[in-house]
């Protein structure tokens, strides 16, 4: 097994997404991030999503996601070399001498405090799903009031594009 | 250019397109539709009595046509009643466009009367769907509705239409195109040459081959091609349920169907040969048996025309995506070239011997060499067959339910030719049969046209027996009465010691002949077996009547052979009830 992440340029029709999704629960395949969004052309969006799958499976996944009507393009970017991001906002309790610790760790991992409250912080971060893995484990001392994840975004290194 | 109104251009596009029937049911959303193919009344519509009908009709009528099936319901309850019939279509790839109705756009997500979201509910059974936004789009989705359904690997393609997209005051300028571009969907013209290559060699090379072929070749017009390669390296075929008269099944080369309910001789060679041709053919479950078990031996050549067909189950040694037809073409001419420079392939010698093998089975377990069912006074499902085989000269178009009956059809029909044989395979749908023969008949009829069926199939759309007095279609219905939903009976028979739950209903079953003689049909009753053939030519001779043949078959009769699972590989098979390989 290993995480795949695949990016599809689906056409934005309404009901595209769907069909994307639909596909993965009708025929038992996880989808573990999900992001999609309009691209520079507006009749295209680019979905990228991480999944986990032997080779077998990777190959139906691709075969089947390509065989869907509104799929126009994909790529699985793991089959190279590629850049991952995936955003993290996360609002922690900070008070009194957490707010220094806290500040401390989110310069270490290069994350940015955007909301300053009496009691809380809001940080942001980018970075591979593995280093927001960490800097949720390494506020794990900090109570921890909401994250949530943008889901990995991902682009091929080099020459190498997914367009049409 | 002209000027129409939604509805008037749907009715025209119809039209346009070529579309002989319309199998469909009205309502409020379609009134404006409806209006409107009245008004023009060109292309004929067929009412049925329940829109799971409309789609099996349509679903009938292209299998035996090759056309796609055209249907047209209304919304909410008129859609979701289709739904069936679009998922039967689905599974075996049946082309086919269905136009439903839906509530007007401003009306869409409230709950609003008949509302249903058909495009989300029908989105895991459909090739494609569309849902209309502007009236203007109407011909320009009908086009491209139709390229979808009928190109690449066949399938259904639904159109939801609000009402306000159809209203009659409203007309824009009609254009039908020529033709359709998607820039997201290109089904492959041609199978690779290098690898057709490969497979000419393997297929050279082989000591044990076999051609195992399916539906596509039928959906891809490719049986003449198919019957050409295999009589010309003289390699045994076995044909899919799906592909069944994709090969003549009189031709001494044809092993029979194979699968849960295969040839023994089938299935056997199946499982000892070294080569498998797989030509439209999806290695469903009911084929393989057990998938770690399947043909341990073989090397897989796989030809279809959907990527994804290819190593879903089992894995394909060289893969051939494209069309069957041209695949085979290519395959032929190259195969040509090769035997030319090496004329002593495919090996002589040993391909006697597999014959020799193949032959030896067949004369030890073979479904038509020797009598597979016992003798008693009783009539027996497949004397029925044989019988209903004799009475039509093996020229039937032959439609099924789902069930013992279907296998016993399937086994003892001896299909000559493709799309002869209209069976739901896939999805396996009671209530299949007679709607599919509805619309089989409306495309030929001059020919037989028999709905092979069980007491239990049959009440899932008895209702049709109206429609079939409409549109006089002289259908000849042959009921295989047990008075038992008999697949289930066999499988609690054999694998629930003989409980029987929820599979009888004998004290509840209406009088047949009654029943179908109010509808103004003809009901017979058959009981003994010394007058199963002549009620059976009693029942063709009427030509213009729609008759129901109801026959008393012995109820506890088993359909072998049936593959041994779970566990079980192709040649592990039930030959009768207490005899097994």
């Amino acid at each position: 097994m290993m995480r795949r992440i695949i990016s599809i340029l689906v056409e934005n029709e309404p009901g595209a997404l769907s069909r994307v999704i639909g596909l993965f629960s009708q025929r038992g395949y996880n989808i573990e991030t999900l992001n999609v969004a309009p691209t520079e052309d507006p009749s295209l969006s680019r979905l990228t999503l991480t999944t986990e799958g032997d080779d077998k499976t990777m190959e139906q996944i691709t075969k089947q996601l390509n065989k869907l009507v509104d799929v126009v393009k994909l790529v699985d970017l793991t089959e190279g070399a590629h850049i991952e991001r995936d955003l993290l906002l996360i609002k922690v309790r900070a008070s009194g001498s957490q707010r220094d610790e806290i500040k401390r760790t989110t310069d270490i991992f290069r994350g940015q405090i955007v909301d300053v409250g009496p009691n809380t912080y809001t940080i942001q971060l980018t970075g591979t799903g593995e280093k927001l893995d960490s800097f949720v484990a390494a506020m794990g001392e900090a109570d921890i009031l909401e994250v949530v994840r943008s889901g990995i975004a991902g682009i091929s290194r080099g020459e190498k594009v997914l367009k049409l | 250019m002209e000027l129409l109104s939604g509805g008037e251009m749907i009715a025209r596009a119809l039209e346009d397109e070529g579309v002989e029937f319309i199998f469909g049911y009205p309502g409020g959303a379609v009134l404006h539709i409806y209006d409107a193919l009245f008004k023009t009344n060109k292309v004929p519509h067929v009412l049925v009595r329940h829109e799971q009908a409309a789609t099996h009709a349509a679903d009938g009528y292209a299998r035996a046509t090759g056309k796609p099936g055209v249907v047209l319901v209304t919304s909410g309850p008129g859609a979701t009643n289709a739904i069936t019939g679009i998922a039967t279509a689905y599974m075996d790839s049946i082309p086919m466009v269905v136009l439903s109705g839906q509530v007007a756009t401003h009306l869409i997500g409230e709950d609003a009367f008949q509302e249903t979201d058909m495009v989300g509910i029908s989105r895991p059974i459909v090739k494609h769907s569309f849902m209309v936004r502007h009236a203007e789009d109407i011909p320009e989705i009908i086009k491209k509705a139709f390229h979808i359904a009928t190109t690449g690997r066949p399938g259904p393609v639904v159109i939801d239409i609000p009402k306000d997209c159809t209203r009659p005051d409203e007309k824009f300028e009609y254009h039908y195109p020529e033709s359709v571009k998607l820039r997201s969907y290109a089904p492959a013209q041609r199978g690779h040459t290098g690898q057709i290559r490969k497979a000419a060699k393997m297929l050279l090379g082989a000591k044990r081959p076999i051609i195992y072929s399916g539906g596509g070749v039928i959906l891809g017009e490719a049986s003449d091609l198919l019957t050409q390669l295999a009589r010309k390296l003289k390699y045994p075929v076995t044909n899919t349920l799906m592909g069944l008269g994709a090969y003549p099944a009189t031709d001494p080369q044809f092993l029979g169907m194979l699968g849960m309910h295969g040839f023994y001789e089938a299935n056997m060679a199946m499982h000892h040969s070294d080569v498998i041709l797989a030509v439209g053919a999806r290695f469903d479950d009911r084929v393989t048996n057990t998938v770690g078990k399947f043909c341990p031996g073989a090397k897989i050549i796989h030809i279809d025309i959907d990527p994804t067909s290819i190593s879903k189950t089992v894995s394909s040694d060289i893969p051939i995506v494209g069309p069957v037809r041209s695949v085979l073409e290519d395959l032929l001419e190259i195969i040509d070239g090769l035997q030319e420079k090496t004329p002593e392939l495919p090996d002589s010698g040993a391909l006697g011997r597999w014959w020799q093998q193949i032959e030896e089975w067949r004369g030890k377990h073979g479904l038509w060499t020797g009598r597979r069912y016992g003798e008693s006074d009783r009539i027996m499902p497949q004397q029925v067959i044989e019988s209903l085989y004799r009475a039509t000269n093996g020229d039937a178009y032959v439609t099924s339910d789902v069930g013992q009956h279907q296998m016993f059809a399937a086994q003892y029909y001896k299909f000559d030719q493709p799309r002869r044989w209209i069976n739901s395979g896939g999805l396996g749908t009671m209530g299949f049969g007679l709607p599919a023969a509805m619309g089989v008949q409306l495309a030929f009829p001059d020919m037989n046209v028999a709905c092979v069926t069980g007491e239990g199939s049959i009440q899932m759309n008895i209702q049709e027996l109206s429609t079939c007095t409409q549109y006089k279609t002289p259908i000849k219905i042959i009921n295989l009465r047990n008075n038992y939903l008999g697949m289930v009976k066999q499988w609690q028979d054999m694998h629930y010691e003989g409980r029987h739950a929820m599979s009888t209903y004998e004290d509840s079953l209406p009088d047949f002949v009654k029943l179908v003689e109010s509808y103004g049909h003809v009901g017979i009753q058959v009981t003994r077996l010394d007058e199963l053939d002549a009620r059976m030519d009693e029942a063709f001779a009427m030509k213009d009547k729609l008759v129901f043949l109801d026959i008393f078959i012995d109820p506890m009769e088993h359909v072998y052979p049936m593959h041994i699972a779970p566990n079980g590989a192709m040649k592990d098979m039930w030959l009768s009830k207490n005899e097994r390989t």
